[in-house]
């Protein structure tokens, strides 16, 4: 630990100066205590929108992951339909967009309505 | 992940991240990305979120005092928000591979800290108004650069947060307007309120440039994006007009215009005080550590209850599918 005089500070984050040295990360430490879940949160905005993820919280169970997500995600209104799930039961693909797992879309510009040429003349195409 | 791997497969990842940033793209949570990077933005996040957490408290000593139920639905939905605003940053912290839980013992035990800002005492009402238009003017000038920062998930945080900063602050000045233009004594408290402030929320934007070597680190990752004296520059060329308007004198014998720079000369603020409080020696220190613990601690049955709830809901559940199996 530094002594208070050889703390660096600096403006990191929204509300200002905060010391930027001696302090721990808590990388890797497991909490003492058993916590709840990770719910990742997806919020509708309006009728015709998909489902977007805007965060996630813990819980202890669905219900309540449900009712911390309207109180944390949608004060004003944000949404009108809420999904929570519980973040271990999400399967992703890799990392990188460049991720080979995205490739076999990538080479396949028959998919984008550019690929075709149309004479210019047709209209409404 | 990158303890095992080998030397050339570590290199080529760093020049993927390096190419990123320098396309000014995002990074996002499961990109390789340097260790130096991963621990910065730790404690980046997670003492922003602590700021936002203890910020409630110079507020919410204001809550049950505030003079009209208008008032007090106000100042009631704004503490909400910063709670709200502490959330989203955990949640982002915790895409960077710490746990939420761990990073609330951390603060308090004292082992990460907040903004020097929360050690202030609120002495008077008056402190609301100068809080919002002020120290919440402060963080929007701090903030809006960070809806850019090159790590996705705290970017998309502040978006949010910046979206309710503006009421935050407006409510503030609106608060100060109205006692500005009441008695005598309402248009004492508030210029008596600004001289305590605005030292305060100039020192927000940290030390000089010079004496802020970490920030040229975040610069270089795109996670800062204006150094601290630009900031702070922003800020009082914003205030100066607004002082103005509400009728107060900013406490600073030099602030003055300068026509060559197109922007307000001002004072040094007192760093000694500065370095003194983010120390942990300020006013109001050891009440809003000692005041969080007791609010964790206190809820600590209100969590357990709720698990105990979880865990027999979930056992019924399984009972009756092995009735109807
Ligand atoms: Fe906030
Ligand atoms: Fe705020």
């Amino acid at each position: 630990m530094n002594t208070p005089d050889e703390e660096e500070v600096t403006a990191e984050g929204g509300h200002g100066a905060v010391p930027v040295t001696g302090v721990e990360t808590g990388q890797g430490e497991k909490p003492s205590r058993r916590t709840w879940p990770l719910y990742e949160v997806f919020v509708r905005g309006k009728r015709g929108l998909n489902h977007v993820h805007v965060g996630s919280l813990h819980a202890p169970d669905d219900e309540m992951a449900l009712h911390n997500a309207r109180d944390v995600y949608t004060r004003r209104n944000e949404g009108v339909s809420i999904w929570v799930v519980k973040a271990d039961d999400i399967t992703a693909s890799s990392p990188a967009e460049k991720d080979p797992f995205f490739d076999p879309s990538a080479d396949k510009v028959y998919r984008h309505p550019t690929f075709y040429r149309i004479p210019e003349e047709v209209p409404h195409l | 992940m990158s303890v095992a791997m080998p030397e050339t497969d570590e290199r080529v990842l760093e020049t993927g991240f390096d190419a990123t940033i320098a396309a000014d793209q995002r990074i996002e949570p499961r990109d390789w990305m340097p260790e130096g990077y991963r621990k910065t933005l730790i404690r980046q996040i997670a003492q922003h979120a602590h700021s936002e957490i203890i910020g409630m408290q110079p507020e919410g000593n204001w809550i049950l005092r505030a003079p009209s139920l208008r008032r007090k639905a106000i100042l009631l939905a704004k503490v909400q928000d910063e709670a709200g605003h502490g959330m989203y940053l955990y949640a982002a912290a915790e895409t960077l591979g710490v746990d939420r839980e761990e990073l609330t013992e951390k603060l308090i035990d004292s082992k990460q800290k907040y903004s020097s800002i929360f050690n202030y005492p609120t002495l008077s009402y008056a402190d609301i108004g100068v809080i919002g238009w002020l120290v919440d003017g402060a963080a929007i000038c701090n903030q809006v650069p960070l809806c850019r920062c090159s790590y996705g998930p705290y970017a998309r945080a502040m978006i949010r947060i910046c979206k309710e900063e503006s009421f935050h602050q407006r409510q503030g000045y609106e608060l100060l307007l109205a006692m500005a233009n009441g008695t005598d004594e309402q248009k004492r408290m508030v210029q008596e309120s600004t001289d305590r402030w605005w030292w305060p929320s100039l020192m927000m934007f940290g030390p000089p440039d010079g004496d802020s070597p970490n920030s040229q680190q975040s610069m270089a990752w795109n996670i800062k994006r204006h150094t601290n004296d630009e900031l702070r520059q922003r800020f009082v060329d914003m205030s100066v007009p607004q002082a103005e308007a509400l009728g107060v004198t900013l406490p600073d014998p030099e602030l003055r215009w300068n026509d060559e720079r197109k922007a307000h000369d001002y004072g040094e603020p007192d760093w000694e005080e500065f370095k003194a409080v983010v120390a942990g020696s300020g006013p109001a220190n050891a009440q809003r550590v000692a005041h969080r613990r007791r609010a964790h601690e206190g809820g600590a049955w209100v969590r357990e209850a709720a698990q105990a709830y979880a865990d027999k809901q979930a056992a019924r559940k399984n009972e009756a599918r092995k009735a109807a199996a």
